[in-house]
């Protein structure tokens, strides 16, 4: 349906704006690629040619300087898990999702012939997301790719397993956590999350009455993000900060830049700045880390 | 049956053919085919007229091959076939060539279209030309039949073939026949008691001198053709010997084991010796493996010295197998419902007062863990939401066909709520209403009037407020979201095709339709009939229905299945495969691909040597051809699709036509 008004050239002006953005920058914030990796600075992160596992950063976590935080908390969590990892810094090109979703099937075609031949350069074996979108796209709208995909909180779930990371202060919080659609209902990843949630040290973990695959969506992901919806009374993200504190939580907790944003807007449009925050899993971890 | 002489006839099928391929062309175009004596068109060659035409030249002029243009050999093969007969042909001395479905109806230029007709027409004659006359042969039947399954369409079709004078075996896989219909309160639109309206039909079943009950029991393999299966049947062990016990049930009382009552839909407990349920047929006891002590860890045995008087415990006993001949099947193996924990928004298996259909049905029956009060929680609901259309129509799920019965049961248990707990608050979420039956308009309409809120939409999730269940949805006539309050949810799920209905249709070699019900042989005129000959489908294993219906396709498998019965013997096919014995290697190939378990080696004498080739046997055979395809050094043949009869059509259809 949205391909077919894309192809029309019956579009929002805002999804306009994102499309040529994506097409003109290879991102959808419309920022120059030169600003991509800005946000590894000082971090000692290698360029993927020293390396063999890709820390796929995505456009939102490199651009979006309420993210980037995120992108440092897991760089550096993977530094001291031992991970060999590489970015492909400024080289870096969207993936595709949100154009997709938006219904632009023929630039995203595009975008994958470009990363394609981008992966292909170099030998990688694994390829780390940050965005569960990404993550999805790559996995299941990547046939071609054979290299093993994986979200962040498998690795890091992994490392914390095997005792590679390691928790040496304690967070006295009550957490919860929001299972992103991209990373819970679409790829049955659920248990990662939570696992990781539960091996910091003083945490308190409380379940949502609507989690796994009963969780909410967010109405950040396909192609919402960029746009307001009409006459919204009521918004899905609003509600799911209002369930967080319903069940007494003092951090929500998610792994998902999109969820992040909107929740985050919720909070301040709802004004429970004081009473709840906003974080992604890494963080907290980032929080406790030796 | 010396030279041969061919007569060629071409349908105009009214304008269906005529209007684009040229018929008069096409027919001076046969006449200067090889062999053709007569070539005439005529506007319906399947009316009487038309077959008088064909019959009168094949007495007058000695016609000895005829070919038929008109449409799919589907339709008309058999009607002139007959035509062949009645004159004194042999039937198979007949070939058709279709030019409508393949030629007529695919395309729009007639000139194109008369080329590929001539092409077709070419090819046809070709084959007619090598055609052998072949022999239909006659087996004869066993005057037996066997019904899987034991709910009401397995019931009916086994009292039907068992009236008719035919024994019956009625195998049933749970210790009681009675099927999904025994667990309902009430049925829809007249709101009969089910069960006051089916035991009397399973007594008959228990009582019948023709019928032969084998419950607890399943069918493990099936062999042979029509008028002539042979059938392994596994009997469970009882641990109860059914000749011996009388249903007095004081060994139950002394079993100190209690189990989730499964006719109860779980929502009782039962003891681990039990009776399904009190009007069980047979009324006979029967020890659950899975939780008996004895069977699990050798202890207990309680049981076995009360029945001192009969000894009819036997907690010894083992599975046995039995083998039984039966000359035709029906298979009623009945549905699942939908397992909602697949719909984890709508909260199943979360919240214990969000239950399903069938629970309601259990609630709200007499004979329930409630005696027929609908009590959630240990209290009477207040608000009641049904919702409609749970793993029906539903595409994210694969199942995209309509259940038939929920929309009626909903309307039903709707009006039970209102009955029992008049002050209660009923809302029903729907997304169409299908009341197409008799009498359901019409209850639908009343149902309404008793107060119940019908309001369009499908639901999208049921949560929880602080301890209050919300059901969610868009009202999708007032075009904006609705929350409702309820303490009890009921889900109207649909029906699925049974776990293992994959493996019946395996033993019994039938296909499935997309949506996972087992297929009948045709949509409209053969309903109850199944691509394998001598096996017949009645009830929901062919797809949702509800009792009425199920009755009716019961009476009608019945009918169809004991005509062979009746009859006593059935014709093989004609067209069936064999092997050439001077060509043959041995290789068993063919025996590997044979569906039908109709090819085995024999040992033979070769130029002094012993050797090992293909044996078809002609009865069993279906003619698939499989084997044709399989074989690797053209020993394999099928009679009248030989290599060189198709080989002449393809090297016909290689000509160029003007």
């Amino acid at each position: 349906m949205r391909s077919v008004l894309v192809e029309d050239g019956q579009l929002p002006p805002k999804i306009r704006d994102v499309l040529k953005s994506i097409s003109v920058r290879g991102n959808p914030w419309n920022i120059g690629q030169e600003k991509r990796s800005e946000w590894a600075q000082g971090l000692n992160v290698k360029g993927i040619a020293d390396a063999e596992i890709l820390y796929y950063v995505g456009c939102t976590p490199a651009f979006d300087p309420r993210l980037q935080k995120v992108a440092m908390c897991l760089a550096t969590a993977l530094t001291k898990g031992g991970v060999n990892f590489g970015i492909l810094g400024n080289d870096e090109v969207c993936c595709g999702n949100e154009i997709r979703r938006m219904g632009d099937i023929w630039s995203f075609d595009a975008l994958k012939e470009m990363n394609l031949e981008m992966f292909k350069q170099f030998p990688i074996k694994q390829i780390i997301t940050t965005s569960p979108h990404c993550y999805n796209t790559f996995k299941n709208e990547y046939p071609e790719l054979s290299v093993d995909i994986k979200h962040y909180t498998q690795v890091v779930h992994e490392l914390i397993k095997k005792k590679k990371l390691k928790f040496t202060k304690t967070l006295e919080k009550t957490v919860t956590y929001h299972d992103p659609c991209f990373l819970g209902r679409q790829n049955q990843i659920f248990d990662e999350p939570r696992a990781i949630l539960k091996s910091i040290p003083g945490l308190r973990f409380v379940e949502m009455d609507r989690a796994r695959e009963r969780s909410l969506c967010c109405e950040g992901g396909g192609g919402r993000m960029w746009i307001e919806a009409h006459e919204a009374k009521e918004r899905t993200a609003t509600i799911r900060v209002q369930d967080a504190l319903d069940h007494g939580a003092e951090i929500l907790a998610t792994a998902c830049p999109f969820c992040i944003l909107t929740l985050e807007d919720a909070v301040k449009s709802s004004g429970f700045e004081d009473r709840i925050k906003i974080c992604d899993i890494m963080e907290l971890v980032n929080q406790v880390m030796e | 049956m010396g030279k041969v002489k061919l007569g060629v006839y071409i349908c105009h099928c009214g304008i269906n053919i005529n209007s684009t391929v040229d018929v008069e062309k096409l027919t001076r175009f046969a006449a200067t085919l090889p062999q053709v004596t007569v070539a005439k068109n005529y506007i319906y060659l399947c009316s009487d007229p038309g077959q008088e035409l064909i019959k009168n030249d094949i007495k007058q002029q000695g016609l000895n091959r005829i070919v038929v243009a008109s449409c799919s050999p589907r339709m008309h093969e058999p009607t002139f076939r007959n035509v062949l007969r009645a004159a004194g042909l042999n039937p198979y001395c007949l070939e058709v060539a279709n030019i409508r479905e393949h030629c007529s109806w695919v395309h729009e230029d007639r000139e194109q279209a008369t080329l590929k007709a001539q092409g077709l027409l070419a090819s046809a004659v070709a084959k007619a030309r090598l055609l052998e006359p072949l022999e239909e042969k006659e087996v004869a039947v066993i005057p037996t039949a066997l019904v899987i399954g034991g709910g009401i369409a397995g019931i009916q079709a086994a009292l039907e073939i068992a009236d008719k004078g035919f024994k019956v075996y009625l195998v049933e896989k749970e210790p009681s026949i009675g099927g999904h219909m025994m667990q309902l309160d009430k049925t829809f639109p007249t709101l009969d008691c089910s069960a006051c309206i089916l035991t009397p039909k399973m007594s008959d079943v228990g009582n019948h001198p023709n019928i032969e009950l084998l419950t607890y029991s399943e069918v493990t393999d099936v062999k042979g053709y029509i008028g002539n299966f042979k059938v392994t049947i596994k009997k469970k062990p009882r641990y109860i010997i059914e000749d011996k016990c009388n249903a007095c049930g004081t060994c139950a009382s002394y079993c100190p084991v209690e189990m989730p009552d499964e006719f109860n839909m779980n929502l009782s407990k039962t003891k681990c010796l039990y009776i399904p349920f009190p009007q069980a047929v047979p009324a006979r006891y029967v020890i659950n493996p899975a939780y008996c002590r004895y069977t699990l860890r050798r202890e207990c045995k309680q049981c076995e010295p009360v029945c001192k008087d009969l000894k009819a415990i036997d907690l010894k006993q083992k599975e046995t197998f039995i083998e039984i001949d039966v000359g035709t099947i029906v298979v009623a193996t009945g549905f699942d419902t939908f397992d909602p924990r697949l719909k984890p928004e709508l909260g199943y298996g979360l919240y214990p007062n969000v239950i399903t259909g069938l629970e309601f049905e259990r609630l709200s029956s007499a004979s329930g863990p409630t005696l027929g009060d609908i009590i959630i929680n240990g209290k009477k609901p207040q608000n009641v939401v049904f919702v409609q259309c749970v793993g029906s129509r539903d595409k994210t799920l694969g199942n995209e066909y309509c259940s038939r019965v929920c929309c009626m049961y909903t309307a039903k248990q709707a009006h039970l709520v209102k009955d029992k707990i008049p002050d209660a608050r009923v809302t029903v979420f729907y997304i169409d209403v299908r009341a197409f039956g008799k009498g359901f308009e019409e209850f639908y309409d009343r149902v309404k009037e008793e107060g119940i809120v019908y309001r369009r939409g499908n639901v999208s999730e049921v949560f929880k407020r602080g301890d209050t269940l919300i059901v969610r949805t868009e009202d999708t006539l007032l075009g904006h979201p609705v929350e409702v309050e309820a303490d009890l949810v009921v889900l109207a799920v649909g029906m699925v095709p049974r776990i293992d209905s994959g493996a019946i249709a395996k033993l019994l070699k039938l296909s499935q339709s997309p949506d996972r019900f087992l297929y009948e042989a045709h949509p409209k005129l053969r309903p109850m009939d199944t691509a394998s000959d001598g096996v017949f489908l009645a009830g929901c294993c062919q797809g949702p229905k509800d009792i009425p219906d199920t009755v009716a396709q019961a009476c009608g498998a019945a009918s169809r299945a004991s005509t062979p019965l009746a009859q006593g013997k059935v014709k093989t096919e004609a067209m069936v495969s064999y092997a050439d014995e001077r060509t043959c290697r041995g290789c068993e190939l063919c025996v590997e691909v044979c569906p039908y378990e109709a090819i085995e080696l024999r040992t033979i004498e070769r130029d002094g040597h012993l050797l090992q080739v293909a044996h078809v046997n002609e009865v069993i055979c279906k003619g698939c051809g499989q084997c044709v395809a399989a074989c690797l050094c053209g020993a394999m043949q099928q009679k009248s699709f030989t290599d060189e009869q198709m080989l002449s059509m393809i090297a016909a259809l290689g000509e160029r036509y003007e």
